[in-house]
């Protein structure tokens, strides 16, 4: 019984990543997110840390690029491309987390609102909806001005600003699949609420719960360099949002250090870019009523 | 249609009383004590504490401070903010034109630039012009708002003003003053745009494409209509439903646009003012800006729902 399922399941996967692979856009997000993570991890083995340390800068601040520096220093004579590399580390850890909390939230609460009904569900749907409309810049910027500041923080402002759609998208998953006949059987057969939620509705509605994540990653990540750019972030370690924070801060605009401005930018819109290109291919390849259409 | 707008302006009233007291929860609750927040990083003593927290009114317990908290916005008192020693309502007043100014031209500008790009990419779906601008259009989202301001700052260099709202020599008479108002909104008013229109011509594009193989459509064209006729009198209408109202769902993306453009250009606006806010913390002006804000997109919010009824004749019959 249970051999024939992961057989099945297995097909499922290989028919879905062939699909997958079939489009050039998925694939390119995909390959260009797996240079991003190499980079992330390798930065530590392949870089020094302590040349982010502000007091052992030995360049000159604001040097463009050179042979030495590649990518020229900042306002403290440290190398902008160590700063960026650097950088990657913390908006792709704070995207993640933030997106593994949001997506938790939203799945709890969009299940529960679509299994239990009645008071419940019209409860968790009116606070739902509350935080849909609250626009989230503004409560996460509320959050962590009155948090004491930190990556903890950050992680929760995004996570608890960014939940809404993911609950309303599950929940709508969540009754179409509870109308049909075999979730009626399941019941029939002495089926509890954990065992209807756990065996039944999770297992169909985690595909599209897959997919909203790619796409709820690349918003976290906006939302973070923006939460820093803000000077809200975590004042002791570098990310793309804090580099460019730093960069407004010191005037890199009118210095005409673009070389300071770009990097860190470019890396929030490669990495933005590769996770919505892959959470669209993977929406064509789930909803076969985009077929062709995009 | 009386029994709904009942309802929808009740719930948009149930809403506004939740962001009033979530207000109060975040700055209030959270913090534990507020005049430690406020004071962080700085030498302070304990008599000045205890000034500050008579003066703020967190020295009373938390029921009666909810209570006070509740009667000042009733009689529109959002308290004293704490850097400027002025009414939070008053610094809110000042700053509003300037950020409706520029929120309300961007986005009448982005909303025309993307459903004009919207429509044209669907009716030639596939075609090069569709898909530069349906790319481009995904690049912009991915865009942090204020890194586009920085780099259009950079390399626009001396031709704009690179921040305020009017230079301090300007002659007083109206056509100069609105044309250095204009000359100065420039460069967010760009920003703004890029950052916003790419959301409109994605739904547009969408809709009217779910729009593409309906029957009627084939009719129009049986009866000899030109191309240019069917979709201008026929599909597009159709297709324009649902961008109306996310053109307003999307009010909330803009607040966040206009926080960091008006940041980043020092636009004298409410977002400059949560920024200044955030800075020092000074959280009564920062609850000020939070809950008219956030009540500002709610009733936005009510306003798209019924502007969607008057709209759409197939919702106002059900």
């Amino acid at each position: 019984m249970t051999t024939i399922a992961w057989q099945r399941r297995r097909a499922t996967v290989r028919a879905t990543w062939r699909e997958f692979a079939s489009q050039r856009g998925g694939l390119v997000g995909l390959i260009g997110l797996a240079v991003i993570t190499v980079l992330a991890v390798l930065a530590p083995l392949v870089t020094d840390a302590s040349g982010l340390d502000v007091t052992r800068a030995t360049a000159a601040p604001w040097r463009p690029p050179s042979a030495e520096y590649w990518l020229g220093t900042d306002h403290n004579g440290r190398s902008v491309l160590l700063l960026t590399w650097w950088g990657t580390r913390i908006s792709l850890v704070v995207g993640l987390a933030a997106t593994v909390l949001s997506v938790l939230i939203g799945t709890v609460v969009g299940i529960a609102a679509a299994h239990f009904g009645g008071w419940v569900s019209a409860v968790l749907m009116r606070f739902t909806d509350f935080f849909l409309v609250l626009p989230s810049l503004v409560l996460a910027i509320a959050l962590s001005t009155v948090l004491p500041r930190g990556l903890g923080t950050i992680v929760l402002a995004i996570g608890v600003t960014s939940w809404p759609a993911t609950a309303r998208l599950v929940r709508a998953q969540t009754l179409a699949v509870e109308a049909r006949p075999f979730i009626e059987r399941a019941r029939a057969l002495g089926g509890g609420h954990g065992h209807v939620i756990g065996r039944h509705v999770l297992p169909a509605v985690l595909p599209l719960v897959f997919v909203n994540t790619t796409l709820t990653v690349a918003s976290a990540i906006v939302l973070e360099s923006t939460l820093s750019f803000l000077g809200l972030g975590d004042p002791t370690r570098v990310s793309w949002g804090s580099l460019l924070h730093a960069a407004n801060m010191h005037g890199a605009v009118s210095q005409r250090a673009w070389w300071f401005l770009v990097p860190p930018g470019l890396g929030v819109v490669c990495v933005v870019l590769a996770f919505t290109l892959c959470g669209r291919a993977l929406e064509t390849v789930l909803n076969p009523r985009l077929k062709g259409e995009r | 249609m009386i029994r709904h707008l009942a309802g929808k302006v009740g719930g948009a009233l149930v809403s506004l009383l939740f962001v009033v007291a979530l207000g109060f929860l975040l700055f209030r609750v959270i913090p534990g004590d507020p005049v430690v927040a406020m004071t962080r990083g700085r030498p302070v003593t304990g008599d000045q504490l205890a000034e500050l927290r008579v003066r703020l009114g967190v020295d009373k317990p938390l029921g009666e401070q909810f209570v006070d908290y509740l009667s000042g916005m009733v009689r529109g008192d959002l308290g004293t903010s704490h850097v400027y020693s002025r009414p939070v309502l008053e610094l809110i007043g000042e700053r509003l034109w300037p950020t409706v100014l520029l929120v309300g031209t961007s986005t009448v500008l982005a909303v025309v630039l993307g459903l004009w790009l919207g429509i044209r990419g669907a009716w030639r779906r596939g075609s090069r012009s569709d898909r530069i601008s349906t790319g481009l259009a995904l690049a912009q989202w991915a865009m942090p708002t204020f890194w586009l301001g920085m780099l259009l700052s950079l390399a626009t260099g001396d031709l704009f003003p690179s921040g305020g709202m009017r230079y301090p020599d300007t002659p007083p008479d109206f056509l100069s003053q609105a044309l250095d108002v204009a000359h100065h909104m420039v460069l967010p008013c760009l920003t703004l745009i890029a950052v916003v229109y790419a959301q409109y011509l994605l739904v547009m594009r969408s809709s009217l494409l779910e729009e593409m193989h309906a029957d009627y459509l084939t009719t129009a064209r049986a009866k000899g209509l030109r191309d240019d006729l069917v979709r201008r009198r026929h599909a597009v209408p159709n297709a324009l439903l649902p961008t109306v109202t996310l053109v307003f769902l999307h009010l909330g993306l803009v607040v966040s646009g206009a926080i960091t453009v008006e940041t980043v250009f020092s636009w004298p606006g409410l977002g400059l003012l949560t920024y200044e806010a955030l800075t020092g913390p000074d959280l009564p002006l920062l609850q000020g800006t939070f809950v008219v804000l956030a009540g500002a997109v709610i009733t936005m919010n009510v306003f798209a729902d019924l502007l969607y009824r008057v709209l759409d004749p197939r919702v106002r019959a059900s």
